[in-house]
């Protein structure tokens, strides 16, 4: 193995784990704040859609990728109407949002384009296109620092540096800010937060809301990015696999970063070699593909440590309780 | 009580409303992926809509939303009359075999699928020969040596346009190196076309310069990135060459529409029994036109024509890796 399929893999894997990795961020946010969400992949889904449709419509990446978030954003208003308003069941609301999803793209894409539920091909304008970073062509001769900085870490789409941006964000929003310590404290005790008089509805609508932002950069990044348009359920359930990373992280925004490279090298691993063999055993792809929920089933079950999620996950909250 | 009752007249006017007006007009049925699929599917509403644009005539249909629905779907258009009944996909295969006896006097058509029953006319393709030919066009368009097959879910289906592919590129080019990849073993893997873009870019790194993608909407995300990176690519089952132009070598054509327009032209009469589409009948080849007409040379076209009157006449057998679940070539 020599250094350009090395760095061809990590490439592979940081264009693989981008969606995971926004929407693990997008599931942690909802959930420290004590909304479950298992409606990511739909609004994943539904942001690809929106997306690509109005970067088609209009020619502009940019413009799509706002309506990826605002479609993303609708989707979260109603999970949270339905489970902050309404104290509905948190899960059942995000298979709801999951199902709709997945029939509404393409019902909506078959009556605008007529495609058979997907849109057309972007053109080039319409799509977000690798970017170098600066001297990324000037040292791209240089040993060691020029395949790893230029072949590696410039050219990709702006949207992977703003996922890879946002995760020490988060850290710091979640860690270092009132409203990060507020936000945990609703996914733990929101009375206590309810005493000491700042509303638990605004903040985990606050969270919510969050969720759909990234849920939608997410999406858009896989129609306008990673694809040149939409496919009827493209995201082919990146969203639980996220969730998935969520628990493996254990909920903390620098594990999220790791389980999410973790599973995307899993992923480009299992795509470049369909058998991999190690040693006189050969490892078929079926275990590789599967790996990524084996694992978070083994941190579930307490092996390598506890996964706890956070205490008033799934509860919906009210004052009178 | 009323409830129940107005649960009967619902249903009644559910079926109506599904059947339409009784008569001995054609059905079709249409499979999970749905009517307008751009591929499989569409191909048999396309055929549909050739015989009624040609014969002015009419049929019923129905698109499947669940696979609850067959059964049901079935039966409502046998005892209504449809005669005779068009169903697309290898899914229907179990439930027909139930349903047949019970309408003896029911034509009914099975596309992709063998069920055997007196009055089932099972219709199957020869992909394994389309598969060929376009494996040899890819050979003699890769500079590399090297070309690439992405599939779609991991069934003997998809393997046997492999095999067939394989089998192609080979008679060619011996040496030719094929490099072959899944995208999964669910469901999930007809629509993933961001896992096709990565297996195209690994197939790519491997030095692949033309890939042939047999894997329903993944295969949009293998011709996107063939087309990005600037290399040939093969579509499947409908003509996709339009998808990029110039950048499409050719597609592999599965001639469904072809199978429901001669059901349908010969109406109650349909004969059943076993019919196979292959290249000898029309019912398979690869799609020549004006998006890839540069792409093809006339050498390659006669190297092609000469393959296809030799398959079509039987003095060359294309291996069918369903025939025995096993391809001669790696």
């Amino acid at each position: 193995m020599d250094a350009s399929t090395i760095i061809e893999i990590l490439n592979s894997s940081v264009r693989l784990a981008t969606p995971l990795l926004l929407a693990c961020l997008a599931g942690l946010y909802s959930e420290r704040a004590g909304i479950f969400d298992i409606g990511l992949e739909g609004k994943m889904l539904t942001a690809a859609f929106f997306s690509a449709a109005v970067a088609v419509a209009s020619g502009s990446a940019w413009l799509g990728l706002l309506a990826g978030v605002v479609s993303a954003l609708a989707l979260s208003g109603l999970h949270g109407v339905a489970s902050i308003t309404f104290r509905g069941n948190q899960l059942i609301s995000g298979v709801a949002l999951n199902f709709l999803a997945a029939g509404m793209t393409v019902l909506v894409a078959q009556s605008w384009f007529g495609q058979g539920g997907r849109t057309p091909s972007l053109q080039a304008g319409a799509r977000f296109t690798p970017v170098d970073l600066p001297f990324a062509r000037a040292l791209a001769d240089t040993p060691v620092v020029g395949p790893v900085y230029s072949g590696f870490v410039s050219g990709h789409t702006l949207l992977v540096y703003i996922a890879v941006l946002a995760v020490p964000l988060t850290w710091w929003v979640l860690y270092r800010t009132r409203l990060g310590l507020r936000l945990r404290a609703v996914g733990e005790n929101p009375g206590a937060v309810d005493t000491a008089g700042v509303s638990v509805i605004r903040l985990r609508y606050m969270a919510v809301a969050i969720c759909g932002v990234l849920c939608g950069i997410a999406g858009s990044h896989m129609a306008t990015a990673l694809q040149a348009g939409f496919v009827k359920d493209m995201t082919a359930g990146r969203g639980f696999i996220a969730l998935a990373a969520l628990i493996f992280a254990k909920w903390r925004p620098w594990q999220a970063l790791g389980a999410c490279l973790l599973f995307g090298f899993l992923e480009a691993v299992a795509v470049r070699y369909q058998n991999l063999s190690l040693g006189g055993i050969t490892i078929p792809v079926q275990l590789m593909d599967a790996l990524p929920y084996i694992l978070t089933v083994i941190i579930l079950a307490g092996f390598v440590g506890k996964a706890i999620p956070p205490a008033a996950g799934g509860i919906p909250y009210s004052k009178e309780a | 009580m009323a409830k129940l009752t107005n649960w009967r007249v619902m249903a009644f006017v559910a079926g109506l409303g599904m059947a339409g007006a009784a008569g001995a007009d054609p059905a079709l049925v249409f499979d999970l992926g749905g009517k307008f699929d751009k591929s499989f599917n569409e191909a048999a509403y396309s055929g549909a809509q050739r015989w009624v644009s040609e014969t002015g005539g009419s049929y019923r249909e129905i698109e499947m939303q669940s696979e609850a629905q067959r059964e049901q779907a079935l039966r409502r258009l046998a005892e209504t009359g449809s005669n005779p009944i068009v169903m697309t996909g290898f899914a229907f295969g179990n439930v027909l075999n139930e349903v047949a006896p019970d309408y003896p006097d029911t034509k009914f058509v099975i596309i992709d699928m063998v069920v055997e029953q007196p009055n089932v006319r099972s219709v199957v393709f020869q992909e394994h020969e389309g598969s060929y030919l376009v494996g040899m066009l890819a050979a003699m368009a890769s500079r590399s040596g090297t070309v690439g097959f992405i599939g779609g879910m991991d069934i003997p289906l998809i393997r046997k346009f492999a095999c067939g592919y394989v089998q192609g590129a080979r008679a060619v080019n011996p040496d030719a190196v094929i490099i072959q990849n899944m995208t999964g073993t669910t469901p999930a893997a007809w629509n993933d076309p961001v896992k096709g873009s990565e297996l195209a870019r690994a197939q790519i790194a491997q030095g692949a310069d033309v890939i042939y993608a047999a894997a329903g909407g993944t295969g949009v995300g293998v011709l996107q990135t063939a087309a990005d990176e600037g290399i040939l690519s093969i579509g499947v089952d409908s003509n996709q060459n339009h998808l990029h132009p110039g950048k499409v070598l050719t597609s592999m054509l599965k001639r469904v529409d072809n199978a429901v327009y001669n059901a349908l032209s010969q109406g109650k009469a349909v004969e059943s029994g076993f019919f196979v589409m292959g290249l000898a009948n029309g019912g398979v080849g690869y799609a020549l036109d004006e998006h890839n007409e540069a792409l093809i040379t006339a050498d390659m076209q006669a190297t092609v024509d000469e393959a296809t009157d030799s398959i079509a006449g039987g003095a060359l057998v294309v291996h069918d890796y369903m025939s025995d679940n096993a391809c001669p070539v790696e």
